[in-house]
């Protein structure tokens, strides 16, 4: 890398591909200033003395001739206090901030930084002069929102004895706290730094986690688990919910930080969060949850090569917060429009094209994206953890395309979305015959805390659930009478099932989040009503009876009319529903009996 | 008029394919920039600079490369990119493709030139849209919201009235809470005449057309003009909302045509294909039409838009439907079946969709009750495709007593609720009533979409049925 920067000039221009001469020496992957305009490029690609820049800018009026200035770093993002809450493009340049600068529309060329530079942040330093430290020491703290204490970190690289450290005290990003004398000489250390965003931040060691990231979405807590650390996929057409599952996760999990990367999306999508984040209250830090939120918004209007790069800012800023011993969650709304730029931009470059137009190297993209997230033992000595949780737009809602095929590969969670249940406003529309999560096995510990029998519930409610989509098929030849009681006993309490249990209502007040003792709770109902059922059958009573008893239209109703905080309500249906059927058995001893 | 100092003339054009020529030899030529096309006979083509290298331009020509010759042919390169005017007295006219008056009157005189590409609005200065539109057809309103600022396709299929749900939606919009017009800037591309002629009839018979703007790339203008028109047309709509504070309600017909003319245009540049031919870029640059909708925090006006597309085939995962859901805020699909049974306007029930109804419906914006309404009639007539498929192999008479009254319900549905005349203007009252109306036919235990409140106050029990 070279500190120094070059100066080139551009002998072609090809949409957002450029091409310059005059920067043989220069790094791969440095940052370039391009034009009169200094457009935010970088460096990808050297061949014999051209170099090939890829602008993140809209690049129109660009010229022949025009000059291009290397910055002799790679393209970088800075991190430090003033990023929870703040909203950036692709490459982190703070839409806030650009909006006093050039009003409601993006102009070519405007730049700010991402951090507030005049912000005085109250810092509390821990770190004494003299001390030994190395890369990923807590030095101190600052309240960065009132959910978030944001630890200030010796970067990575950076080993050595303190040789000043400032008191606590009132400072700006760019004023020095402490001093280290280190092997390379001293370095001067402020509470904001850069980082590339290519590179993946160092910790001491992944681990396997055993504790899910409860979403508070009841199909996936109960059915397909996420552990911490985790990486899902959510593939579906449009209209599917992709968007607004990933808002109910956003809103719900309980990561301490979100990354909310909007990856060539709707503009509205991005206000809306924008709108309700501030309003609603996270359950767990009772603060309003734009506090522990950061959102990178590149549109699907704004430029396609700051798309490919923002899913990487996004998780930049993930590791800084995991390295500061956080649970963070990232979701990626959508991969399909990272990858549909990535093959754009292949295009353009001349690349020869693999699957359906996409680079041959989109799968090699994907895992090291993925791969980036994980639990981690971090340099601090904490543990954090990175969950990705990414949406996928598959063509014509056809799984079998190169994204979700690829995605599959590096992800242990699936959940597909259902043409079919959306189509009936079933949401969160994620089927239960094509989802599969592999981390069953590794959070059955934490389950198992909550309810003992978890895995049985779990593995019960699925089997019926899966033996009614084998028992429709029969019924789209025969009708659902031609099948016997137990049968069409089990069709209805897979649909109480489907609608008391796996729907659920992202705008009700009481349903949008479920705690994992309710929906346990919840499940276990409908389990007994099923068990004690098929016994009433058994023993005579007619299916009619058993669904007309008081209270079976309620089963499904629960969800929405009993709060998280009140499991008894849920015991005292249970009682009343079992005396209901109590008293059928008993009516039918009797007319027995009585014969 | 003053020649601007970076205007340059050449000559060599080394080469002419499709809707692109080549030229050679120039000089300082920018990145999109404006590219006048002068032949020996005086008429002036204008294009645009697609790639430029350092002695080497290559330039698309809007009214296509017909009748150019590599001799005697002037290119100047204008050092600006496309800009058309734009002014409040461009209501009420007619231009082509390319923002230039056709209706006879004079050239249109502003001192506002705005870039036909426009900016990204930033997500930050966006405002939410939530004002519910009405537009009088219940299959809309009901169950398929349309709000202000919104973008919402039409997804329809060759012979179906797209275009009557079109001028009927532009005819009928209106606000509840305000007395505020719709502006209409209507955009076709690639239609016939009539079509054409039928929006400008329609507008003119709602006594709107003096507030309307239109801009026609009619079947037989060149097919790369098309790729201009919704972005000449968007670009007044801006002005006029974000700068006059109108509410915009833009018409673009037929998206599918303009997709085409980008194949064409890509494939003669020698571009690597994605699906069906279309470029790989097709899904950022239909955004990049699409997105230039919404509001804008602090300003009044809006842009609403209803892009038409016609499905190849009525397959809705063609790219050019596929990849307007994915932009679009939703959309409405009209559908064969119901159109066959002369049912209008054919609006299909479940794979039509508005993602920001959520929003712009419920107490003080409609009615308590209509998210319920709305969510329990979507479920209720999936029930009844089901049932449907079902009575296709057994038979309706096999079926239960329930899935009978289920298809029951779905007919009335079809024939009453989706079903209504070309000039029948129903408000939000009426055709909630309409769909309580529907669920009275099926017992309140299937109710189960809406809240005890609802079901008490507006629920009306089928006796006639027992």
């Amino acid at each position: 890398m070279s500190e120094t920067g070059l100066t080139g000039r551009i002998v072609s221009v090809n949409g957002p591909i450029v091409k310059a001469v005059g920067l043989t020496g220069a790094g791969m992957m440095d940052m370039a200033e391009v034009g009169p305009y200094r457009l935010i490029g970088e460096l990808i690609r050297f061949q014999n003395e051209i170099a090939v820049i890829q602008v993140y800018e809209d690049n129109t009026g660009l010229k022949p001739g025009d000059t291009v200035t290397t910055s002799g770093r790679p393209l970088s993002v800075l991190l430090g206090p003033g990023l929870i809450s703040n909203i950036y493009d692709g490459i982190q340049r703070p839409l806030i901030s650009l909006e006093q600068l050039t009003g409601s529309f993006i102009t070519k060329g405007v730049k700010a930084s991402p951090l507030d530079v005049d912000r005085k942040w109250s810092v509390d330093i821990t770190a004494f002069a003299g001390e030994e430290i190395k890369s990923g020491i807590v030095i101190g703290g600052i309240m960065e929102s009132e959910a978030v204490l944001h630890r200030i970190m010796i970067p990575p690289g950076v080993s050595g004895i303190i040789e000043y450290i400032a008191p606590s005290g009132s400072y700006t990003i760019e004023d020095e706290i402490y001093r280290v004398k280190t092997e390379k000489g001293i370095f001067s250390g402020k509470l904001a730094n850069y980082w590339p965003v290519r590179k993946p931040r160092p910790f001491r060691e992944k681990k396997k986690s055993t504790v899910p990231l409860i979403t508070g979405q009841r199909i996936i807590d109960t059915f397909f688990p996420i552990a911490r650390g985790g990486t899902a996929a959510i593939p579906g057409g449009f209209g599917t919910g992709k968007t607004m599952t990933q808002h109910a996760l956003a809103k719900w999990c309980d990561a301490e930080i979100i990354v909310y990367i909007g990856c060539g999306e709707r503009g509205n999508e991005m206000t809306d969060v924008l709108n309700e984040f501030p309003k609603l209250v996270d359950p767990r830090s009772g603060r309003p949850l734009m506090e522990r939120t950061v959102m990178i918004a590149n549109t699907s209007n704004m430029p396609v090569a700051a798309r490919e790069v923002s899913i990487y800012t996004g998780v930049t800023i993930a590791e800084y917060y995991r390295d500061m011993g956080y649970n963070v969650a990232i979701m990626a709304d959508s991969t399909s429009r990272w990858a549909e730029a990535l093959r754009e931009l292949s295009s353009r470059l001349g690349d020869m094209p693999a699957e359906e137009g996409f680079p041959s190297y989109l799968a090699t993209r994907l895992a090291e994206f993925y791969e980036r997230g994980g639990y981690v033992d971090t340099l601090c000595g904490t543990e954090g953890s990175i969950s990705i949780i990414g949406a996928v737009s598959p063509p014509g809602g056809d799984f079998s395309e190169p994204v979700t095929q690829h995605t599959t590969r590096f992800v242990r969670c699936f959940w597909a979305l259902d043409k079919i249940l959306a189509d009936a406003r079933h949401y969160p529309s994620i089927s239960w015959i094509d989802s599969y999560s592999e981390y069953l096995d590794d959070i059955k510990g934490w389950w198992t805390g909550v309810d003992s029998a978890w895995h049985e519930i779990r593995t019960a409610a699925l089997n019926i659930l899966l033996e009614e989509n084998r028992l429709q098929q029969i019924v789209k030849l025969v009708g659902p009478d031609a099948l016997p009681v137990e049968q069409r006993f089990l069709l209805h309490c897979a649909e109480i099932i489907k609608n008391g249990f796996l729907q659920q209502n992202a705008f009700d007040t009481k349903d949008m989040y479920s705690t994992p003792l309710k929906q346990m709770k919840l499940l276990k109902l409908m389990l007994k009503f099923f068990h004690e059922g098929n016994k009433l059958l058994g023993s005579g009573v007619e299916l009619k009876d058993i669904l007309a008893m008081p209270g079976i239209s309620e089963l499904t109703r629960l969800k929405s009319e009993i709060g998280n905080d009140e499991h008894e309500m849920i015991d005292q249906f249970e009682e009343k529903l079992l005396s209901g059927m109590f008293e059928l058995l008993r009516n039918i001893k009797d007319g027995a009996s009585g014969v | 008029m003053v020649l601007p100092v970076s205007e340059r003339e050449y000559m060599n054009v080394a080469g002419i394919t499709g809707p692109l020529i080549i030229v050679e030899g120039v000089k300082g030529v920018g990145y999109g920039e404006l590219v006048e096309i002068r032949t020996p006979s005086g008429e002036i083509r204008i294009g645009q600079t697609l790639e430029v290298d350092e002695d080497k331009a290559v330039v698309q020509v809007f009214e296509g490369t017909t009748g150019l010759s590599q001799r005697n042919m002037r290119t100047v390169f204008l050092g600006k990119t496309l800009e058309i005017p734009v002014h409040r007295e461009m209501l009420g006219r007619i231009f082509d493709g390319l923002g230039r008056p056709i209706d006879g009157a004079p050239q249109v005189v502003s001192e506002i030139m705005r870039d036909v590409n426009g900016l990204p609005i930033n997500p930050y200065s966006r405002e939410y849209p939530r004002d519910f539109i009405q537009t009088g057809i219940s299959a809309i309103d009901g169950m398929n919201t349309l709000i202000r600022g919104q973008k919402l396709p039409v997804f329809s299929g060759s012979g179906m009235p797209h275009n009557r749900i079109a001028a009927q939606i532009a005819r009928q919009a209106k606000i509840l809470t305000s007395e505020e017009e719709f502006t209409v800037v209507f955009a076709a591309m690639g239609v016939k005449f009539d079509v054409a002629w039928f929006f400008i009839n329609s507008l003119e018979e709602s006594g709107v057309l003096d507030n309307s703007a239109i801009f026609l790339s009619l079947a037989n203008s060149p097919s790369i003009e098309r790729i201009i028109t919704p972005r000449a047309a968007l670009t007044l709509a801006e002005h006029l909302a974000y700068d006059l504070e109108m509410h915009v309600l833009v018409i673009l017909t037929d998206m599918t045509n303009y997709c085409e003319s980008l194949r064409e245009l890509s494939s003669s540049r020698g571009e690597i294909p994605s699906r069906k031919g279309y470029p790989g870029y097709l899904y950022s640059d239909l955004a990049s039409i699409y997105e230039r909708s919404g509001r804008i925090r602090g300003r009044r006006g809006s842009i609403t838009q209803i892009p038409i597309l016609t499905m190849p085939s009525d397959d809705i995962s063609h790219p050019v439907p596929d990849l307007t859901g994915y932009i679009t805020e939703g959309q409405i699909v009209l559908e064969r079946e119901l159109f066959n049974r002369g049912i209008y306007p054919p609006i299909a029930g479940l794979p039509s969709l508005s993602r920001l109804m959520k929003d712009g419906i419920g107490e003080g914006r409609t009615r308590k009750d209509h998210a319920g309404l709305a969510a329990q009639l979507f479920a209720c007539y999936a029930k009844v495709k089901r049932i449907r498929s079902l009575a296709a192999i057994v038979g309706e008479e096999e079926l239960s007593k329930m899935d009978k009254l289920y298809l029951h319900f779905g007919r009335s549905f079809e024939e009453e609720y989706l079903s209504q005349g070309y000039d029948e203007n129903r408000d939000i009252e009426t055709t909630l009533s309409i769909g309580w109306k529907m669920l009275s036919f099926l017992p309140e235990e299937e109710l189960y979409r809406i809240s005890r409140d609802d079901i008490q106050r507006y629920y009306i029990p089928d006796k006639s049925g027992d």
